[in-house]
């Protein structure tokens, strides 16, 4: 350490300190801020695949989501808008501001929503040879006294539900609020959702039909006590897999995965 | 200080002076991040890369640094490039990045690094240095991968999470050592380490500071 003259020297201790603390600030900002953009696209796809892993919680606990995909679809055409990050898209906000939504015809808005956001996000988990294993939709609609929020989550093929998840109700405790039940979510596994003509058939029978026997494979079945509830949920799968919801994408889902 | 072989310089710390083992410094990572081989080898290389970048870094500018402000300054660049380490796996291995959580940080404080920084790179010149912080690197690695390996696969069955042994809830007849997941394991371990190599190399065995004083005649 005695190498040099008079190393010692406050002046000195001062310069060399100044000057490694300046080069290594320079380092570290350089890196960090070079490097943040990926960063921040991680942290996003984590976020989405926190919401997923939620999503799938209790109804799908298997399914990995390592090959996930997050994209935001234009629920008119059905087709992917990449010009919107789906981890910064805000769907209720959407839903809220004229400017990004549109007003539900009367006769479509089965979900009573009275309007509905231009875009919408829609996650699919592939398998490792790329195909479509599990299309993950969000809906809402309203139920008998509040909103209702649920994952609906579909086959590889569009066409078969593999399961609805109400995360989010206000119904009443202990009637409505069976909508959350488990067991009874349960009956959605599996059911087709369209008949032979494409038509959409899935729903809850809440007594309503008098050809009920013919949908029963469509069909699950009502809650005692809570109707309103029940066609509410009704309505709201009906709705979001129908044209006005995301019938054009499902379309297209269809059209490219045979 | 006498000078060695590179080879030497490199091989060394690889067993005959082990920084775990031998010094018994950066204890408190390897315990942390050896849960499974795959952590272990990932805090390995950001090791490996923090040693020998602040090895050579310090040994460089080894002739300017004054004497009083030494430590602060090596504290700096390795602070600094642990910081930059841990930026890059955050972008490129976020993953992995997540499961070591604080403890690519905490490399700063890991003795190792500052040790090597401190005893060798001050007196040494460039190449040397940087082979000098490669081999301690490989040797904390190697520690770490044996310690890392053993606790995988008794705690969990698999290697690298490739599973290997099937577990008693899948239906197979492994029982996992649940204790090799926490951290008083990796202390067994590692003790085990340095028994056995002092069982081989005795002259790593040291002297006893102080004998303990015979109890005198017993209680008469």
């Amino acid at each position: 350490m005695s190498e040099t003259a008079n190393p010692d020297s406050t002046a000195r201790a001062l310069g060399v300190t100044l000057a490694v603390a300046f080069v290594c600030a320079l380092l570290v900002s350089v890196v960090a801020v070079s490097l943040r953009p990926v960063q921040q696209a991680n942290i996003k796809a984590e976020r989405i695949n926190q919401l997923v892993r939620e999503a799938l919680s209790g109804i799908e606990p298997a399914l990995k989501t390592e090959n996930l995909e997050a994209h935001v679809v234009e629920l008119a055409s059905g087709k992917f808008d990449d010009s919107i990050d789906p981890a910064d898209f805000d769907a209720e906000a959407a839903a809220n501001n004229p400017q990004t939504s549109v007003e539900i015809p009367r006769e479509l808005d089965l979900a009573r929503l009275k309007r509905r956001a231009l875009h919408a996000q829609v996650y699919l988990l592939r398998e490792s040879d790329g195909a479509i294993h599990t299309i993950i939709l969000s809906v809402s609609g309203r139920g008998y006294q509040s909103i209702l929020r649920a994952w609906l989550l579909l086959e590889g093929n569009a066409s078969t539900v593999r399961a609805l998840k109400i995360y989010q109700q206000g119904e009443t405790p202990g009637v409505g609020s069976r909508v959350e039940d488990p067991d009874w979510q349960a009956q959605w596994r599996g059911r087709p959702i369209y008949d032979d003509e494409g038509v959409v058939r899935i729903g809850v029978d809440t007594g309503r039909g008098e050809d009920s026997d013919m949908y029963a494979k469509y069909q699950v079945d009502g809650i005692s006590g809570a109707t309103r509830t029940a066609r509410g949920v009704d309505g709201m799968v009906r709705f979001w897999l129908g044209e006005f919801g995301f019938g054009p994408f499902l379309q297209r889902i269809r059209e490219t995965n045979p | 200080m006498m000078k060695d072989s590179y080879w030497k310089i490199l091989t060394r710390p690889l067993i005959d002076e082990n920084p775990l083992t031998l010094q018994i410094l950066g204890i408190c990572s390897a315990l942390a991040v050896t849960t499974s081989l795959d952590t272990a080898l990932l805090m390995s290389l950001v090791v490996v890369c923090v040693l020998a970048l602040g090895n050579g870094s310090v040994s460089l500018i080894r002739r300017q640094l004054p004497h009083s402000v030494r430590i602060i300054v090596q504290i700096t660049i390795i602070a600094s490039l642990v910081i930059v380490v841990d930026q890059i796996l955050q972008a490129y291995a976020f993953e992995m990045s997540k499961r070591l959580s604080v403890f690519v940080g905490l490399v700063i404080t890991n003795c190792i690094v500052l040790g090597r920084a401190q005893s060798y790179a001050m007196h040494n010149g460039f190449f040397a240095s940087v082979l000098d912080g490669i081999g301690n690197g490989l040797g904390y690695s190697l520690i770490l991968i044996i310690v890392g390996a053993i606790r995988e696969f008794f705690g969990k069955g698999s290697l690298l999470n490739v599973q290997i042994l099937v577990p008693v809830s899948e239906g197979g007849a492994f029982e996992p050592l649940h204790l090799m997941l926490l951290p008083p394991s990796a202390f067994f371990i590692i003790g085990g380490l340095i028994w056995f190599i002092r069982r081989k190399r005795p002259q790593q065995v040291e002297q006893p500071e102080f004998s303990l004083r015979a109890r005198e005649q017993g209680s008469k």
